[in-house]
């Protein structure tokens, strides 16, 4: 039985991309299985914001 | 607390979006903007945006109130407008604080024909004035005034007669099959405009307007695209205005820039402005003009946006990218984007190349900061300086600081902070 290591090695990888969308079309150029995932940091990474929105949103 | 302030934030929310997609606008009259527009007084000149001072005025802003102020008669030279204004004598006020907009500069005074539009869901009645390519754009030239004056003597008494002939025009309905051939209704309001000449006509006809006059009048209509700018504009503040002063609610209620900042307002901050520098437009320059030459961001047109049309619907709008620029699959995202930081979507005002889906309606501070996502807006660009025509078109996103000085200031109010 192989373990799950020889599986991704011989199967290849797929692959989860988060945020920018660049590095996912750059995998798929070169053949590999990819699913993109829009995701920013809360109110762009501004603690502020963010500590305001946990109270509001 | 915090959970029940969220919970009433929801409420208010909701109930500002019932509003916008209640609003059922009618054009009622065509009037002199003296007779119909709430505290518009002698030697007032009402503008574009927030509230700015003569010396902070843009460029563009600047030659369109020298403008008016030759149109009006208050001055007789550019030198003896300037005078004027530098001393103080004639009062600069936002369209936005008399239940008005006007598009680019923006500039209205007492003698200049305006749209009424009632929003017969609420009684509230809106103002916008017509729409045309030089004056508003801060060219005070003596062709440029042309267009005004005949606006002034010939055009709007016109449609004034047509529409009292016929009791008023229902605009709704124009607006819903606008949308659905091709016109977002900001920049490319073109079937919009032809459907309103199609209903003007004959009413026209039948008011019994002197020949040359009528002539003249469907001469215009037929040939100016953009003519229904000026109407979605009025519909829009007529469908907005409504869902102003709603406690707890972060659905912004106008989006307005004057050449210098641009500014929102929120419904449960009621009569504040949240400003930031006005941004530069990027898209596509008329020829003989370029990067150098443009103005910052400018005019009262994004109510249009405000309600969920204009940049927000340029998905079901391709035809306007040579206009502005971009590419079909680019205005699907946007359009899809805004459905991220609104509060539902239209019943009524549906994009069949979103799959009939409405349009995106209710702006929530709270979503465009926590996405770092603003609204996008389609427009024209005016020069820097002075004294030109339109020179291009383009897009354009509020900066977020807007919204983020709202959000700090709905915390105090609401005794978060």
């Amino acid at each position: 039985m192989k373990t799950k290591l020889e599986e991704l090695l011989q199967n290849g990888p797929v692959v989860i991309s988060l945020g920018v969308r660049e590095f996912a079309e750059s995998l798929q150029d070169q053949g590999v299985e990819v699913v993109h995932v829009d995701w920013s940091p809360p109110a762009g990474g501004d603690a502020e914001m963010a500590e305001l929105l946990d109270k509001l949103l | 607390m915090a959970k029940d302030i969220k919970t009433r934030i929801e409420t208010a929310n909701a109930e500002a979006f019932r509003r916008m997609v209640a609003a059922d606008p009618v054009l009622v009259d065509v009037a002199p903007a003296g007779d119909v527009i709430p505290g518009l007084t002698d030697k007032m000149v009402l503008h574009s945006g927030p509230p700015v001072d003569w010396q902070r005025m843009s460029g563009a802003q600047k030659g369109a109130v020298i403008g008016m102020l030759l149109f009006e008669g208050w001055a007789r030279s550019k030198e003896e407008a300037i005078k004027l204004l530098e001393d103080g004598a004639i009062t600069l006020e936002p369209n936005h604080h008399h239940q008005t907009v006007g598009p680019m500069a923006g500039t209205i005074t007492r003698s200049m024909w305006v749209f009424v539009v009632e929003n017969k869901a609420f009684g509230n009645r809106a103002y916008c004035r017509q729409v045309e390519g030089r004056q508003q754009f801060g060219d005070s030239s003596q062709e440029a005034l042309q267009d005004l004056i005949r606006w002034h003597d010939t055009w709007a008494p016109a449609l004034r007669a047509g529409l009292r002939q016929m009791g008023g025009l229902s605009l709704k309905p124009i607006i819903a099959r606008a949308l659905q051939m091709g016109d977002e209704l900001h920049n490319r309001p073109h079937a919009a405009s032809s459907l309103f000449a199609n209903a003007m006509a004959v009413p026209m006809i039948e008011a019994g307007i002197p020949k040359e006059a009528l002539i003249s009048t469907l001469r215009y209509l037929a040939g100016h695209q953009l003519f229904f700018l000026g109407l979605s504009m009025a519909a829009a503040k007529a469908t907005a205005d409504p869902a102003r002063g709603i406690e707890y609610s972060t659905v912004v209620t106008a989006m307005a820039r004057n050449g210098t900042e641009f500014g929102i307002q929120v419904s449960g901050l009621e009569g504040e402005w949240f400003t930031a520098l006005a941004p530069p437009v990027k898209g596509l320059f008329l020829p003989g003009y370029g990067e150098q030459d443009a103005g910052l961001d400018i005019g009262d047109s994004a109510i249009t946006e405000t309600v969920g049309w204009g940049g927000f619907v340029l998905g079901g709008a391709p035809g306007i990218l040579s206009f502005v620029g971009g590419t079909p699959e680019e205005a699907l995202s946007y359009s899809r984007d805004m459905r991220q930081i609104t509060v539902s979507t239209s019943p009524e005002f549906l994009i069949p190349a979103l799959g009939f889906e409405g349009t995106a309606v209710g702006i929530d501070v709270r979503k465009v900061v926590q996405t770092n996502i603003p609204p996008i807006i389609d427009t024209a660009m005016a020069h820097k300086n002075p004294g030109h025509p339109i020179i291009g078109a383009g897009l354009v996103r509020p900066p977020l600081d807007c919204f983020k000085r709202a959000l700090i200031r709905f915390a105090e109010k609401y005794g978060l902070k």
